[in-house]
């Protein structure tokens, strides 16, 4: 294989941007959506152990669709960066969009740097505040740019289908029960527009609920929780339209 | 530190360098200066304000954690309304004596470090295992409690492999060893310690359990003029901590002010506060 002398910059950001959004797109995508009482992640995650999902601080969350090793060091890096911040002024001095930030700011150089490899990573930080309004969400693509989203974000290679479908069901002030059943019914459909279902098991849920009487809002629903969340029968999951089991919410 | 994050507005190499899950580890790689054990120390012994007394005592099903609230400068009363026992993390608590102000720094990086740990892994460590973290941390203050800035806290905290309340106390070397029943730190704690072993008992509710550290400590402030009583005037009360399987609590003002009063009541009565049996 021979190499060209030259390639246009153009050129070589298309290529690169190719390059990570195949990588991110060979994961499953997840969604990210704000409910009544603060944040909920959802994604297909068949691993206990590896999450997707995580706590960065008090009131902030991690959410990444992509390589796993990749986003995996920039969440130890994000939870580092938190941890010395928090140390060196005060706790209420960590903030997402901060955070955001420096993520945003870290995949950019590595995007534009010719000597590294792009990163094939998409990341969600998010942070809930005490009031609905204070809710922040931003999406942070593989190239660096940083975007303010509301209600509802998907990432990962099928995310604008999710998204779009998302942007037409979600609602302001939905209960977890509620927000949890779309995003199932989101992540349930394939891009050809059929529909599968995903067990309970192979759902990795978290939420920062701002309800929670701890300094930490970071919580994960796993086991019974989850199922309850999810109306006592699986198999009802993806068919739900009208998921009125408010009693399900803890 | 900062700064380095904000000439690139990248996180620098450091934080995205695989390594280990410690935040001391990486405070000590990235910024030594930040950790108290790495400051160069001045000449001559340094005077400043010291927490006194912090008791512990374990019952079936958890293990109390509580302190006066004076610190004190030689004969003088530094703050009246100091707070000396902190949750660690979920499931254990610190209770601190000593050099106040380096104490509460020991504390901020010890929650941090538990903290961290827990995020980064994703998992907590075991008691045993926390115990350990705060002796290390001890042992790099050795420099300074040398010029009389010493920190000896006291740990306590539900084992949850072993389902039983556990109390660590420590000395200025960061030596550690495990207490059975109850246990004391600082300047009231000989005093404290007495007045635990006439009252304990293995078998203590929850609620006798507080009784009992409250107990103690209007002991410990009735003999030693650097811990603090209850102060009914001012509305300043112990702070008193529960820790069990469900997790670290603190006893809302309402609840320690009512044992206090009630203890102080009986004192009235009987200032030398319950007997126990000659044989």
């Amino acid at each position: 294989m021979s190499t060209p002398f030259y390639v246009s910059p153009q050129q070589a950001m298309a290529d690169r941007a190719e390059y990570a959004r195949k990588g991110i797109a060979r994961g499953r995508s997840l969604v990210v959506l704000q409910y009544a009482d603060g944040i909920v992640f959802v994604g297909e995650n068949p691993s206990r152990a590896l999450h997707k999902f995580s706590e960065i601080y008090d009131r902030i969350g991690f959410a990444a669709a992509g390589k796993y090793n990749e986003y995996e060091n920039l969440r130890i890096g994000g939870v580092r960066y938190a941890d010395l911040r928090g140390y060196t002024y005060d706790r209420d001095d960590v903030t997402a969009r901060g955070l955001a930030n420096v993520y945003a700011q870290t995949l950019g150089t590595i995007f534009s740097s010719a000597g590294e490899k792009p990163y094939e990573v998409e990341l969600v930080v998010a942070e809930v505040g005490a009031e609905p309004e204070g809710d922040q969400i931003y999406r942070l693509p593989h190239d660096g740019s940083i975007v303010d989203e509301h209600g509802s974000v998907a990432v990962g290679g099928n995310a604008e289908q999710i998204s779009s479908f998302l942007d037409q069901r979600h609602r302001d002030g939905m209960s977890l029960a509620e927000a949890l059943k779309l995003a199932v019914q989101a992540l349930s459909r394939d891009t050809n527009g059929t529909e599968r279902e995903i067990p309970a098991e192979r759902l990795e849920v978290a939420v920062l609920d701002r309800t929670r009487p701890q300094q930490r809002k970071f919580k994960r629903i796993v086991g019974r929780q989850l199922v309850r969340l999810l109306g006592a029968d699986d198999a009802a999951v993806a068919k739900t339209d009208d998921p009125s089991d408010e009693a399900a919410e803890e | 530190m900062e700064a380095n994050t904000r000439s690139t507005g990248r996180l620098p190499a450091a934080f995205l360098t695989p390594g280990s899950s410690s935040f001391i580890d990486f405070l000590a790689d990235h910024s030594p200066e930040l950790l108290p054990g790495n400051r160069r120390l001045p000449e001559g012994i340094v005077e400043a304000p010291h927490g006194t007394t912090i008791v512990a005592a374990t019952f079936p099903g958890g293990v109390v954690l509580a302190g006066d609230r004076r610190a004190t400068m030689g004969n003088m009363i530094a703050q009246r309304d100091i707070e000396k026992v902190f949750p660690a993390d979920e499931y254990s608590a610190v209770g601190i004596a000593g050099t106040a102000g380096l104490a509460v720094e020991m504390v901020k990086l010890f929650q941090l470090e538990l903290e961290h740990f827990e995020k980064v892994e994703g998992a907590t460590l075991s008691l045993e295992g926390k115990a350990n973290r705060l002796s290390t941390m001890i042992r790099s203050n050795l420099g300074m409690a040398m010029q009389g800035l010493a920190v000896v806290p006291l740990f306590a905290g539900w084992d949850e492999g072993k389902e039983k309340g556990r109390i660590f106390s420590y000395d200025v070397t960061g030596g550690r060893s495990e207490e059975h029943g109850y246990a004391a730190t600082g300047s009231g704690s000989i005093f404290a310690r007495g007045s635990m072993k006439k009252l304990y008992r293995g078998d203590l509710t929850e609620q006798q359990a507080t009784t009992l550290v409250v107990q103690a400590l209007y002991d410990a402030a009735d003999d030693d003029s650097a811990t603090g009583g209850p102060d009914l005037a001012r509305r300043i009360f112990p702070i008193v901590t529960v820790i069990t399987d469900e997790g670290f609590r603190r006893l809302t003002e309402e609840e320690s002010s009512e044992l206090a009063r009630s203890i102080t009541e009986r004192r009235l009565e009987q200032p030398d506060g319950p007997r126990a049996a000659l044989l």
